[in-house]
């Protein structure tokens, strides 16, 4: 019996071993080798957080992005095929999609991912194997110095943090802050030194810096304590999950002055999930769905149509980044060639996208405009 | 401010009591640790949060019907992840891989049924509703939170001491054959321990959902893990213990914010929990061997 069961275990084992080097050495799965051997479909790999904390942030990326893959498709001039990766927010994860994307699925360029830890993990890989990568969402300092292979048209918090503080500090007078930031997310943490420098250039005193983690649902012993020293604004640097609960327990506790944040405010799930609370919370934002424009409305409503919400800054951001694929891969004119996708990436400017104007910079960042938004009733508006 | 840092931490170690009662009966009695149990948990709060948000009952109603879920959630966790193990002589190392197993479908089965982003209970369901006592601020959430969990631990406790099915727990807790030789079903009473674990995590969840308002698919990762901690420091498989035990990490973390750094909340917190067990290797209410409960 013993004996029986040890080949029994034995055999399942080979079995597995089987099955898995079957499943990686398949190189370009057939099934999906079919579709892409059409007339110069461009492959793009995409690497998003897809599950797990932040999943709202990928889900949006994705629906930006699958929305602007049709409509590019239909209008013909470039063919583009998308393979996603779930990288869980996990940077290890985020370098074993890189590679797969890279290696297996051989795609000309990618797109993510999503957190600013996670380009800093897996940027390098693509720059080695001189892969376009350019981050929708990857706003902390110093991404684009990974390499000449590195873009982004995520607007970096150094431009957009200090315009948000700025107006703050006009319109409100502020005198003494406190700041709040997660000190386990790189992304946060640059944010938060953006943060510091702008106060300090714009002569405001901090009261007290506290922080917290990525995922911590309790913000009360802090919160208390920055009551007690009776701040003119509260600045955060989080994610919106934790902006969004440390603004619920701050009117909870009768702390009614504005918040300014990073990025992290810049979604509507920071308003549904804080719901009255989120009202007085400003953060600068390259995207503003109320914006008078044909190009924006038209956007939201076939967002709308097919998702029956309203797209987010993520889902902006990265339907203007499959755009400007699109048109580098135009101007490039192969579906293939990496390095001439680069170069033509490169040269990109006068985009006009969803976000605005766009063009690239010296160092392959954005150049574009933010506008300054407070939230009022629930809704987000131009803070003037 | 020491008074409503004090509440702070008392409502926060409270919500650790709660998550760690579970582990507690489990260990107890099974001599393992159900690394689901915070998947449990996030269960029961989506429960809640669908019964009070779809079904509009009363949120009291909500907390029994997410008791009942999470109880038949921990029905099937013993019948498919645990007595299979139980009827072979396997490591004991097992069974706790199976229950991890078991977590990581709970989180992902509930990322898509219920999708990534975290849900709020609606303004009116007991949250919002505030008390000023004097220096102190104090929600109706904070004190439903507190009374429950002070409350369930006694019921617990006499529970386990004077009636019949919680002497045949006791017992079973002491050693499986002999309470087999002695009369008891056994299997029935593993079952209706990690039924009744379950039910506790699931009305934790719910109340832990209204008192930070914000229920999603990972909520059970962080708390399970600082039940976890709550666990060895009460003593393993002590209610008292655990009870206490939530207490102090909760209070330990506040305060550590209040006169420290932030920064140093969970170093400090756990820490302290190193230092007792130093000095008390079997946990504050551990016994060195034998007699649980």
């Amino acid at each position: 019996m013993k004996k029986g069961l040890t080949k029994w275990f034995t055999g399942m084992m080979i079995g597995t071993l089987l099955l898995t080097t079957a499943g990686c050495g398949g190189g370009s799965a057939p099934a999906a080798n079919s579709v892409s051997e059409g007339a110069g479909t461009a492959k793009i790999g995409v690497v998003a957080y897809l599950s797990g904390g932040g999943a709202a942030y990928g889900q949006s990326q994705k629906e930006g992005l699958d929305l602007a893959k049709d409509e590019i498709n239909a209008l013909g001039k470039v063919k583009i095929e998308l393979v996603y990766e779930d990288s869980r927010g996990n940077n290890t994860e985020a370098i074993n999609a890189v590679n797969k994307l890279i290696n297996k699925d051989n795609v000309v360029a990618l797109i993510g991912p999503t957190l600013s830890g996670e380009m800093f993990a897996s940027g390098p890989i693509a720059n080695q194997s001189e892969v376009p990568i350019m981050g929708t969402s990857t706003t902390a300092e110093g991404i684009t110095d990974i390499g000449e292979f590195v873009f982004r048209n995520a607007l970096p918090e150094s431009s957009a943090v200090p315009q948000a503080v700025k107006m703050a500090v006009e319109k409100y007078n502020l005198k003494k802050v406190a700041i709040m930031y997660s000190s386990n997310n790189d992304w946060a943490v640059s944010g938060y030194k953006t943060m510091a420098q702008a106060l300090k250039d714009n002569g405001v005193e901090v009261l007290a810096t506290e922080t917290f983690a990525d995922k911590d649902t309790d913000f009360s012993a802090q919160l208390t304590k920055i009551s007690s020293l009776k701040p003119d604004a509260v600045m955060v640097s989080s994610l919106y999950q934790e902006a969004a609960l440390v603004l619920k327990k701050a009117r909870e506790i009768g702390i009614t002055v504005p918040f300014v944040g990073t990025n992290g405010f810049n979604s509507p799930e920071l308003i549904k999930i804080a719901g009255q609370a989120a009202d007085g919370a400003i953060v600068a934002s390259p995207w503003y769905p109320g914006k008078e424009s044909e190009k924006i409305t038209k956007f939201v409503t076939d967002y709308k149509a097919k998702y029956n919400k309203v797209p987010d800054q993520f889902a902006a951001q990265s339907y203007d980044a499959l755009y400007i694929y699109a048109s580098a891969l135009e101007k490039a004119g192969s579906s293939t060639d990496r390095a001439k996708l680069r170069d033509s990436l490169a040269t990109i400017k006068d985009f006009q996208g969803v976000t605005g104007k766009f063009a690239f910079d010296e160092k392959r960042n954005p150049l574009m405009d933010a506008t300054v938004l407070i939230v009022k009733d629930g809704q987000f508006t131009e803070l003037k | 401010m020491f008074w409503q840092q004090l509440v702070n931490g008392l409502t926060l170690g409270s919500t650790y009591s709660l998550v760690a009662l579970g582990y507690t009966l489990i260990m107890g009695v099974l001599n393992i640790i159900n690394m689901a149990h915070g998947e449990v948990f996030m269960f029961g709060a989506f429960v809640g949060l669908f019964l009070v948000n779809y079904l509009k009952v009363n949120i009291f109603v909500a907390m029994a019907g997410a008791m009942v879920a999470s109880a038949l959630l921990g029905i099937l966790l013993e019948m498919l992840a645990l007595r299979p193990l139980r009827r072979r002589a396997v490591s004991d190392l097992a069974p706790l891989i199976s229950t991890i197993g078991v977590s990581i479908f709970l989180e992902n089965l509930a990322l898509k049924i219920f999708g990534p982003q975290s849900q709020a209970f609606p303004a009116g369901a007991l949250s919002g509703v505030q008390l000023q006592l004097g220096p102190i601020r104090i929600t109706l959430v904070q004190i439903v939170i507190l009374g429950i969990s002070f409350g369930l631990m006694f019921v617990l406790r006499f529970w386990l001491s004077k009636t019949r099915v919680g002497k045949a727990i006791r017992t079973t807790a002491e050693s499986i054959e002999t309470a087999n030789l002695l009369g008891i079903n056994t299997n029935k009473i593993i079952l209706l321990t990690v039924a009744l674990a379950s039910a506790l995590g699931g009305i934790a969840g719910v109340l832990v959902g209204l008192s930070i308002n914000a229920v999603e698919p990972t909520m059970g990762l962080s708390m399970g893990l600082k039940g976890l901690a709550v666990l060895i420091l009460g003593g393993m498989g002590n209610i008292t213990g655990a009870m206490l035990g939530g207490l102090i990490l909760g209070i330990a973390e506040v305060f550590t914010v209040a006169y420290g750094a932030s920064s140093y909340r969970d170093a400090v917190a756990f820490g302290i929990i190193i230092l007792i067990l130093f000095i008390r290797p079997q946990g504050l209410f551990g016994k060195r061997q034998g007699g649980r409960f």
